[in-house]
């Protein structure tokens, strides 16, 4: 019942912003809709935590603890995300910039993304789990355009063309695991038809499955299902896509779609690591993790523009859940997750905090938006807590994370990965805050006192930071959650 | 369908699949193009269709159909309304020219064959033994993809690619379920929908729709 409620709700949501022309109240209702995913996820918590797994329409649906703590922080991103559109959209048609009609489309097409977003966490089926991924590629294109400038449309059409691409090459993997569950050890195996590409009857068989095959499979799914994570090589749509889609999208696209596919990669890490031991996988996500990590670190130095920032930004954290995924024990699954949850909130904060900036200052230059905290102290003190939350700085739980994924590394022999880590992250540290410093510090002499920031803005925003840091100190109750959500992948 | 038409036919059909994959880098018609994007579904999805009736295998027979009319008319019927839009509808200056495109299409398959040996080697059979072709057609579709620089055919390279992707499957293992084939059927429609709209806009804008137009977005 949680299981088809969840998805349920903000599809009809999404069909009722379908149906009647935009309005405010419109945004609230997908605002509580959204709300009622985060409160579901909760309610599925509760019920999957050290429990089996509940199960929906005839098994394709499954929920255990890991896709439930995926639907909590999908929940809780696009709540965040839905109350800034109110104000966004809002705007924006206030200005001329855009109709009523294109407001709707933009909510029926975030509603659908959210859909697909937790139809991918909650699909028993890896194929299924694909189509959905696939399908947030879809939903999100005409909202990357949403602009409509010239920027944005080169913006979507790299998006849709690299991620198609990518994702087609996990198809490719896919196929080569279902193949794999098919003929173990050269005979039909006990798995037949879509029961095949059920991950609770693949790692039952995951010891079976011939080695030569999965290798290639896993190589195609890390380049394929990275690159709707964001990592090296395949990143290259990734800067283009956050700066130039609207903030709350961004925020969507940055907090909680990478981490999405990055899930599919959890779960395909489980299978693989049966078949070929810990060492392959774990081989190949240190090569894109650190590849990331030194992109992201050589490339963030000469960002001009705050929302490119923070896309590179994601791109190294996305390294770092990467490298911690590498380490595969349960201590290092559980603070990637905790990771995920963490960035999904700072980085969601920051985005919307920028797209807030853009709409009042007009440009998304760093040079152009000076001394930021003493014009508007409320809007830059948001910004300047969620970078120090991004860059891992206590009490913020990233900080908490980063260290958890540290120690893990250490502890399976990975130390010399955690050391060129840390180096890429003390150099984006120095270059993230003295970009930080400019658009925050700085002198503001003569500006002109201006009004302060809406409500709807700042009481969403500061309740993020204010979470994220909670989970920074407190354990409870996320710590038994994040541990039953580790044990179903880790090795 | 069985004995050596069988064979005969599965060869003939896996082979035309990757021979459409080179010839749309030998062609710079997009017009032409397009019209070989739509015989390789056909061939496509006649390999589907002889393994179905080969195996008895109804939910492969419906996916044969739907590759028919997805990849073989819909698709097609939707480029060539974005090409008969382009008055300068030919690939004019691919980043690598045509003869350095054959060539690698020709290194190409042979890392198909060195890539996918592991994976022939746990099931020799008829159909697996031709799985190295959907590799060859993938790596093709990438090279398409990563050279040209109309919309038009970068699309044809993702489509090659799923095509590509596509028959591995079949090959391999007679097709995923029917569920996760038909939804994603649905998926490549929708992008090829996604992606034509993204084209047209280009051209009401730049009256062409050349990726050189989209220049502004770099570091």
């Amino acid at each position: 019942m949680l299981i088809y409620a969840t998805l349920a709700v903000p599809l009809v949501a999404g069909a009722t912003a379908a149906i009647v022309p935009w309005r405010r109240w419109v945004g609230w209702m997908t605002t509580l809709a959204n709300g009622a995913v985060l409160a579901l996820g909760i309610g599925l918590c509760a019920d999957t935590v050290n429990r089996r797994p509940l199960g929906a329409l005839d098994g394709g649906l499954r929920a255990d603890a890991l896709s439930s703590f995926m639907v909590v922080v999908i929940g809780t991103i696009a709540l965040l995300a839905a109350l800034q559109a109110i104000r966004y959209l809002g705007a924006e048609i206030e200005r001329g910039d855009s109709s009523a009609r294109h407001a709707s489309l933009y909510a029926v097409l975030v509603q659908v993304f959210v859909t697909c977003m937790l139809g991918a966490v909650l699909a028993a089926n890896l194929g299924v789990m694909w189509v959905s991924i696939e399908a947030t590629t879809i939903a999100t294109t005409f909202l990357v355009g949403h602009r409509r400038t010239n920027g944005a449309l080169e913006a979507s059409w790299k998006y849709v063309v690299i991620c198609s691409v990518g994702i087609a090459l996990a198809f490719l993997g896919t196929v080569l695991v279902y193949f794999a569950a098919l003929h173990v050890g050269g005979h039909p195996g006990p798995v037949h038809g879509a029961g095949a590409l059920d991950w609770a009857s693949l790692m039952v068989v995951s010891r079976h499955l011939d080695p030569g095959v999965m290798r290639l499979a896993m190589a195609l799914l890390i380049l394929g299902y990275g690159t709707k994570v964001g990592l090296a090589p395949m990143h290259s749509w990734l800067p283009d896509a956050h700066s130039q889609a609207p903030a709350p999208v961004s925020a969507l696209m940055s907090g909680v779609l990478l981490t999405v596919a990055f899930y599919a990669l959890l779960r395909f890490k489980s299978v693989a690591d049966g078949a070929l031991g810990l060492g392959y996988t774990r081989t190949l996500l240190v090569v894109v993790g650190l590849g990331s990590l030194l992109l992201a670190s050589s490339l963030l130095i000469t960002q001009k523009d705050y929302k490119r920032m923070l896309a590179y930004h994601s791109i190294e954290h996305m390294g770092l859940i990467a490298l911690g995924a590498a380490a595969g024990s349960s201590l290092a699954i559980a603070a990637v997750l905790l990771h995920i949850l963490g960035h999904g909130l700072a980085k969601a904060v920051l985005f919307l905090a920028s797209g807030e900036i853009l709409l009042v200052e007009g440009t998304s230059e760093i040079a152009k938006v000076p001394a930021l905290l003493s014009r508007r102290p409320v809007l830059g003190g948001i910004f300047g807590f969620g970078l120090v939350a991004l860059l891992g700085l206590p009490p913020f739980s990233l900080f908490v994370s980063e260290l958890n994924m540290i120690r893990a590394e250490i502890a399976v022999g990975l130390g010399w990965v955690a050391a060129v880590s840390l180096v890429c992250m003390a150099v984006i540290f120095a270059v993230v805050t003295a970009h930080g410093r400019h658009l925050l510090l700085g002198d503001a002499a003569g500006a002109a006192p201006l009004p302060a920031t809406s409500r709807l803005v700042t009481v969403p925003l500061i309740s993020g930071l204010v979470a994220c840091a909670l989970f920074g100190v407190v354990a409870w109750p996320l710590q038994s959650l994040l541990h039953a959500a580790a044990r179903v992948v880790a090795a | 369908m069985t004995g050596p038409a069988y064979v005969e036919v599965l060869d003939l059909a896996a082979g035309a699949v990757l021979v459409c994959a080179v010839l749309t880098l030998w062609r710079r018609d997009l017009r032409a193009i397009v019209s070989l994007l739509a015989l390789q579904a056909v061939a496509l999805s006649t390999v589907a269709g002889v393994l179905a009736s080969h195996d008895h295998d109804a939910a492969l027979g419906v996916t044969a159909g739907v590759v028919l009319l997805a990849k073989g008319l819909v698709i097609p019927w939707l480029l060539r309304r974005v090409v008969r839009h382009d008055p300068r509808s030919r690939e004019a200056t691919p980043l690598v020219n045509v003869p350095a495109s054959l060539v690698a299409a020709a290194l190409l398959v042979v890392v198909a064959y060195l890539a996918s040996a592991k994976v022939t080697a746990l099931l020799p059979s008829t159909a697996s033994r031709l799985a190295p072709i959907g590799v060859a057609t993938l790596l093709v579709g990438f090279f398409l993809l990563a050279t040209r620089r109309k919309a038009v055919s970068q699309i044809v390279g993702l489509l090659l690619v799923d095509n590509g992707v596509a028959l591995v499957g079949f090959l391999l293992t007679a097709g995923v379920p029917l569920v996760v084939e038909l939804g994603a059927s649905l998926d490549v429609l929708l992008v090829v929908v996604v992606l034509r709209v993204l084209a047209t806009t280009m051209h009401t804008r730049f009256g062409a729709v050349d990726l050189d137009q989209l220049r502004e977005l770099h570091d």
